[in-house]
């Protein structure tokens, strides 16, 4: 179940080799410094601004670059790699409309908190801001999705730069770091000397917490009757899923972890409830409007989490634990605010906190939620429904694939039939809600991960936006199972037109769709559907036998919705129950 | 906490970069903050310049600018000045219609201001004013009735009184 991409040498090794001061151009120091950073892949696309940063990487074989077919594929397959390894994930595009592409999957991991570089090239200095032939303010552009960016101006300024960015992208509350590097800077050299120390004034994230807020919380969870937490992504970008377990374990307080923070927490606990908010359960949605403790850990309550704000947890204390201070009180009034790194927190945490009695009753309510309202769908014998896909994909890999997904009805069944029990299983795009997003990013998770089985489930609208990827995958022997759930419609906002704007189903045909399996093969990978429950579970064990690249096509009713549901301006325990009633 | 809008004057020592003001400036646009004025100039320090921005915000709003303004990795302080005790100053140059009968009527209205005619031509003349907003406001609205016929203000820079 590997790649068939040869393995890179370790940076120690590279060290040596490229740390020796040396006259060098833009590009060779740009190459050389990601080496240092330990970079292993770079998903790219040439152009005329970065022809001279693409003649250094001829031949160079210290780390990996994947040609994509677009620069959306590209970012987003930074993107997959970064969220799967906890790595900074590398993007190059020229300068232009190479670097307009990526602007959709700077937006997605801005908004997901992933850390990334990415690499643009510009017009040469002197012509910039003349209108120049593929001249674009990148930086510009990008200002308000990016946790930083650089127009860089010198070629000597280039290793500080580069250094500065990692530590931005990968450090506090994460997220994607732009470096523009005008042509003359790329080609101009310089003696490089790599950077050892980091200088940055204005930057310099809380990661240890105050203690008297941490007692604040032990004392809170003493007093506390119904309290509850709600994990989010904070938990896996931090690495905190083994404290946060910890805690539990020594509290026994009932866990609900948003969409980003699933694999944070071991589905198969029993103190687990699932998903909250939009198309959250039963459970996790009463048990927060219920609460008098809400304990948020690395969540910032978005509106997918919370529904209509102003009846979200009336009755509950609110603590939250974020490493941005800016999303304490940003959305919810916040009693105990803890400002840290969640793993630091939770290991400081921990040792003060201890179970409480007066939850009992409690927790015995959440169990009877539990019992008697798990998700549920009318299953059928003729036709295959969506749901039913998913359960077979999660018996048959247990729970221990990397799961990436597109974005509509399937990512949303993916999140409640699929059973996540590690961290850094689950890519999706949760904060932006990028269609596009589901195929490339697992190329990039299974770039991280070789040693690990791969899935990436999408629907047929969302496979439309970058199926040319598939090139990489066959090319390369990338060996992700990609999994196509066809519906023949924009499901989920069928769903939509469907309850909210009675039944008038505007533009969610997706008549002219391709042939998915021709399509697979035209790339030379291999392609297999399924249209029923017997043909599913024989081309599914295929796939999984096959050692190469597979596409999978489950073709599936049209109709099936996502339920529960709470629509827009309803609190979160106002919930359509559909076929979970 | 109040929920009252009131208009707070914040100070921002910044990294002396290309593009900082357009980072701040983006910050408030995109978030929906208000800005009533935004100023920038040299600081104390060399490679640090100093913004200082009236805003319209309530006490929840006020927090919420300074922790996304912490966030921008240019920023290196954030005070709010209208906590404190504090100097605010505004100039305005105002170019006012003045036939050579009315002159020394409106020298009588900048002097009581303690305001400067900076600049006198045949039949209008510039006169600089320096105060806090409202004196400012007062003296355009009393200039008013003789024709003003350019006007440019400063926006308003400020200081927190003492040593501190
Ligand atoms: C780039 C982009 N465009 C539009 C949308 C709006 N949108 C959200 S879900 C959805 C339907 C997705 O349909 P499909 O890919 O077939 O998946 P399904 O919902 O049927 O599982 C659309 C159009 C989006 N999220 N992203």
């Amino acid at each position: 179940m590997s790649a068939q991409i040869p393995a890179v040498r370790s940076t120690e090794q590279l060290r040596e080799k490229w740390m020796k001061p040396e006259v060098i151009t833009g590009s060779e120091i740009l190459l050389r410094s990601l080496v240092l950073e330990g970079v292993e892949c770079v998903f790219g696309y040439p152009g005329g601004a970065v022809l001279y940063i693409y003649d250094a990487l001829y031949g160079f074989n210290d780390f990996h670059h994947l040609l994509t077919r677009h620069e959306q594929g590209a970012i987003h397959a930074a993107d997959g790699y970064a969220r799967a390894s906890g790595k900074v994930g590398v993007c190059i595009a020229t300068s232009g409309p190479g670097a307009t592409n990526t602007v959709t999957g700077i937006a997605t991991a801005f908004m997901d908190s992933v850390p990334l570089v990415v690499i643009t090239g510009n017009v040469v200095s002197s012509l910039i801001g003349t209108d120049a032939f593929q001249e674009a303010d990148i930086t510009g552009i990008t200002m308000p999705i990016t946790k930083h960016s650089y127009l860089v101006r010198s070629v000597e300024e280039l290793p500080r730069v580069i250094h500065e960015a990692f530590h931005i992208a990968n450090t506090g509350r994460k997220g994607p770091v732009l470096i523009d590097i005008p042509k003359d800077v790329s080609a101009n050299k310089t003696l490089f000397q790599p950077v050892q120390s980091i200088d940055l004034r204005g930057y310099n994230p809380k990661v240890v917490p105050n203690h008297h807020q941490l007692e604040k919380v032990a004392a809170a969870i003493k007093e506390a009757e119904r309290p509850v937490i709600l994990a989010g992504g904070g938990v896996v970008y931090s690495g905190g899923h083994e404290e946060l377990l910890e805690f539990v374990t020594r509290t026994e307080i009932p866990i609900t972890t948003t969409l980003l923070g699933l694999g944070a927490f071991p589905s198969g606990n029993p103190l687990w409830m699932g998903m909250p908010g939009m198309h959250g359960t039963y459970t996790a949605n009463q048990a927060i409007q219920k609460s008098d403790l809400l304990i948020n850990i690395g969540a910032r309550f978005d509106d997918r989490v919370t529904g209509r704000l102003d009846g979200f947890a009336p009755h509950a204390k609110v603590v939250h634990i974020d490493i941005d201070p800016a999303e304490i009180g940003k959305n919810v009034n916040t009693e105990i605010p803890v400002v840290g790194d969640v793993k630091t927190v939770l290991e400081l945490l921990n040792p003060l906190v201890s179970r409480s009695d007066k939850a009992d009753a409690w927790r015995g309510q959440i169990s009877q939620w539990l019992a008697d309202k798990p998700y549920k769908y009318k299953d059928s014998d003729t036709e295959l429904k969506p749901q039913w896909v998913i359960e077979l994909l999660n018996d048959t890999t247990k729970g221990e694939a990397i799961i990436t997904t597109d974005v509509g009805q399937h990512q949303m069944w993916t999140a409640q039939y699929y059973k996540f029990n590690h961290p850094r299983s689950w890519i999706t795009s949760g904060g932006l809600g990028t269609m596009g997003f589901g195929f490339p990013s697992a190329i990039g998770a299974q770039m991280a991960r070789p040693d690990r089985l791969v899935i990436s489930i999408n629907g047929d609208g969302g496979m439309q936006m970058c199926a040319q990827e598939l090139a990489i995958c066959a090319i390369h022997n990338i060996p992700v199972k990609v999994v196509v759930i066809n519906n023949q419609v924009l499901g989920m906002v069928r769903q939509w037109q469907e309850l909210i704007y009675e039944n008038r189903y505007s533009y969610i045909d997706l008549a002219g769709s391709p042939d998915f399996v021709k399509l697979a093969e035209a790339y030379g990978v291999k392609g297999l559907r399924a249209t029923n429950k017997e043909e599913a579970k024989q081309v599914w064990q295929e796939a999984m036998d096959t050692p190469g690249p597979v596409l999978v096509e489950f073709v599936v009713s049209k109709e099936e919705n996502v339920y529960p549901m709470v629509t827009q301006g309803s609190t979160i325990d106002q919930m359509l129950m559909g076929d979970c009633e | 906490m109040t929920t009252t809008m009131t208009s707070h004057t914040i100070a921002v020592l910044v990294n002396d970069q290309p593009g900082v003001l357009q980072r701040v400036s983006g910050l408030f646009g995109r978030r929906g903050f208000n800005i009533e004025s935004i100023t920038v100039g040299q600081s104390e320090e060399e490679g640090l310049s100093r913004m200082v921005i009236v805003t319209q915000g309530d006490d929840k709003t006020l927090e919420q600018i300074e922790k996304q303004l912490y966030k921008l990795i240019d920023v290196i302080k954030v005070v709010n000045l209208s906590s404190k005790p504090m100097v605010a100053r505004e100039l305005a140059l105002i170019k006012v219609k003045s036939e050579p009968a009315e002159r020394p009527e409106i020298m009588g209205v900048v002097e009581t201001f303690r305001a400067a005619v900076v600049d006198i031509g045949t039949n209008s003349m510039i006169v600089q004013v320096v105060g806090d907003t409202e004196k400012i406001d007062a003296m355009i609205e009393l200039l008013h009735p003789y024709g003003i016929r350019e006007l440019s203000r400063t926006g308003v820079t400020a200081m927190i009184r003492g040593n501190a």
